[in-house]
């Protein structure tokens, strides 16, 4: 569509070229006077044309015609989880490294404690004021765990000033699937990023546990 | 068919008056609601107008640029003068506390009043005139000049420094224009020999080779007055290019800047009407009033080529301001004295040799020579006044 319409505005002298009406009417005429009707024709061209070619027409009607947003599109942070269930599939694991970094300090995190109040490797409370969020995307960049990234979602207008725009766990809370529908290649990339990061660990640890099961042999030559 | 449809506006209202009648209403109480049905009738028709004009320049204006205008409120957003309307009657009506109250308050008022007289000796189609004047065209160009006094009324009432600059040149503008206006406007009447509207209309009717409308606009004389006329009731109805009264780009909104809520959509309702009105005067005068173009094309009723004609004519009137930006105060004025009234001259002249030479071929010749050799020898001098050179500083420098 934007191609189009960039095809229809360079014709010869800035008029639009392919438009049914004639071209060159007026154009090699000169009086007195012949200014004005050359401005006419312009712009009565560009009124029928606009009814009869419709890339002429450039504007999105938005709530029936929405934008296809760009990939790297973004609006606020969300967390990622992985399968099913959002609290087991929490990627976060509350390093809170998102939260001392963020510039606006926009992110409020509790972690979250078992009855013998031993630190889990969750969050309890993860918040985020998107009335304060700046969109800086730092701590997406900071995130250590692939758990926070940024969303494409831009009708969070509401009528309360506090309460809805304060985002708290289960509205941040997004499936690895979604992720992937919005930011197609960047999923891919950190998703493959991370099967490989797995399969090394694996690796390592099939590594030490057959290390484990054999003693390590003395080394050859050794007296 | 045809006949029923011509004589369809006249006939319901003597139908009406005849079951009145029949119910014994006295003959002088008839007159009197026959008076007010036609009055209403013609006010609603123009009001219907204006809000359609109002919907539709928008639509028009977004077209040349290529946008859609407004569609949103009701089908293609035809409803958007409801919800516009709605608006501006709920809108606070604010008086700046230096106003002259009385004066502020009336002059809107003052500014519908001779938009809607204006509307009376208008022939609408065949035999359908609300006051047959003998002196109509007087009558609309004297009454027509009261908004003047409305537009310095608003200016002065509202304290204001815009307003009263507004309306200062507005004063300067309307009068300037006036008498190209009127010059070119007598042309018209000169040729037909009457000041009746209608005698006007009906000098215009019959076909030359049976096909060729005697409209005044297809002589020289005739094209020449009515563009000149034509230009004078753009810059009397103060549209763009002639919007400096409201320019809002050095006056924030001239004499309308003090004006909200209704007493400013009686001002902006006064302005199409009286646009209206001046299309309608345009019509009459040169482009034949309600006659059809075509012999075959009577088929049409007459009202309804008048219509069609005056909103063909604001048509052109909104193509021109999407068109032409807004001129400097002494350009406009000079255009006016410098170029129009002398050119107004010409065409009077004009008009008057084509008269005595016959209104035959070499009539049309000797007309078209002697508007045509003025028109080039004021071009050749502009252009040669005005042509782009280097610019010269003489202090500066």
């Amino acid at each position: 569509m934007k191609s189009g319409m960039r095809k229809a505005e360079t014709g010869e002298d800035g008029v639009l070229a392919h438009v049914p009406l004639p071209q060159k009417i007026l154009s090699g005429l000169s009086f007195p006077g012949s200014g004005l009707l050359k401005g006419l024709v312009v712009t009565i061209r560009n009124f029928a044309g606009s009814y009869f070619e419709k890339d002429r027409l450039t504007t999105e009607q938005y709530p029936e015609e929405r934008p296809v947003l760009p990939e790297n599109a973004r609006s606020f942070p969300f967390l990622i989880y992985d399968g099913e269930d959002p609290e087991a599939g929490m990627r976060c694991v509350s390093c809170k490294i998102c939260e001392k970094e963020c510039p606006p300090q926009c992110i409020y995190i509790i972690q979250d404690r078992d009855e013998a109040g031993k630190a889990l490797k969750r969050p309890r409370v993860f918040d985020i004021d998107i009335s304060v969020c700046m969109s800086c995307q730092i701590c997406v960049e900071v995130c250590p765990f692939d758990s926070i990234r940024m969303d494409q979602d831009y009708e969070l207008s509401s009528y309360d000033r506090f309460g809805s725009l304060m985002l708290d766990k289960p509205k941040l809370l997004k499936s690895n699937t979604y992720y992937h529908r919005i930011h197609p290649t960047e999923a891919a990339e950190t998703d493959a990023r991370l099967e490989a990061d797995r399969k090394k660990k694996e690796a390592a640890a099939a590594a030490k546990a057959a290390a484990k099961k054999e003693p390590a042999k003395p080394a050859e030559g050794a007296p | 068919m045809t006949e029923f449809l011509e004589n369809a506006p006249i006939a319901l209202l003597a139908w009406f008056l005849g079951i009145l009648g029949s119910f014994g209403v006295p003959g002088w109480m008839l007159e009197i609601i026959s008076a007010l049905i036609v009055i209403g009738t013609v006010i609603g028709i123009f009001l219907g107008l204006f809000a359609l004009a109002s919907v539709m320049e928008r639509k028009i204006l977004a077209r040349v640029q290529n946008r859609f205008g407004p569609n949103r409120v009701g089908p293609f957003g035809l409803f958007q003068p409801v919800a516009d309307g709605i608006k501006m009657i709920t809108k606070e009506d604010l008086v700046p506390r230096g106003a002259d109250r009385i004066v502020h308050f009336l002059a809107p008022v003052v500014m519908m009043v001779p938009a809607l007289l204006v509307l009376a000796i208008l022939p609408y189609g065949r035999g359908m005139v609300p006051a047959e004047l003998d002196a109509g065209i007087l009558y609309f160009f004297a009454v027509g000049a009261g908004t003047e006094v409305a537009v310095f009324m608003a200016g002065w009432g509202s304290n204001n420094k815009y307003s009263m600059l507004g309306a200062m040149r507005a004063i300067a503008q309307l009068i300037s224009y006036e008498i190209p206006l009127v010059m070119s406007g007598i042309t018209a009447a000169m040729i037909a020999g009457s000041l009746m509207p209608s005698a006007i209309v009906a000098a215009q009717g019959g076909f030359i080779f049976g096909f060729i409308p005697q409209w005044f606009v297809l002589t020289p004389w005739g094209f020449t007055a009515g563009l000149i006329f034509y230009i004078g009731a753009l810059a009397e109805s103060n549209r763009s290019p002639f919007d400096l009264p409201e320019g809002e780009s050095e006056l924030v909104a001239g004499h309308l800047t003090e004006y909200s809520g209704f007493k400013y959509a009686t001002f902006f309702m006064a302005e199409y009407v009286g646009m209206f009105a001046i299309c309608g005067m345009l019509v009459t005068l040169f482009l034949g009033g309600w006659q059809a173009p075509l012999p075959f094309l009577t088929i049409i009723p007459s009202w309804a080529w008048f219509l069609g004609k005056v909103c063909f004519v604001a048509f052109t009137m909104i193509w021109v301001r999407a068109t032409l930006p807004r001129l400097r105060i002494d350009h406009l004025l000079a255009f006016a004295w410098k170029f129009l009234l002398p050119m107004s001259f010409a065409a009077f002249f004009s008009a008057a040799c084509w008269h005595f030479a016959g209104r035959g071929l070499v009539a049309w010749l000797l007309s078209l020579a002697i508007v045509a050799i003025p028109y080039l020898a004021f071009g050749i001098h502009f252009s040669s006044r005005f042509a782009i050179s280097r610019r010269t500083y003489r202090f500066s420098e």
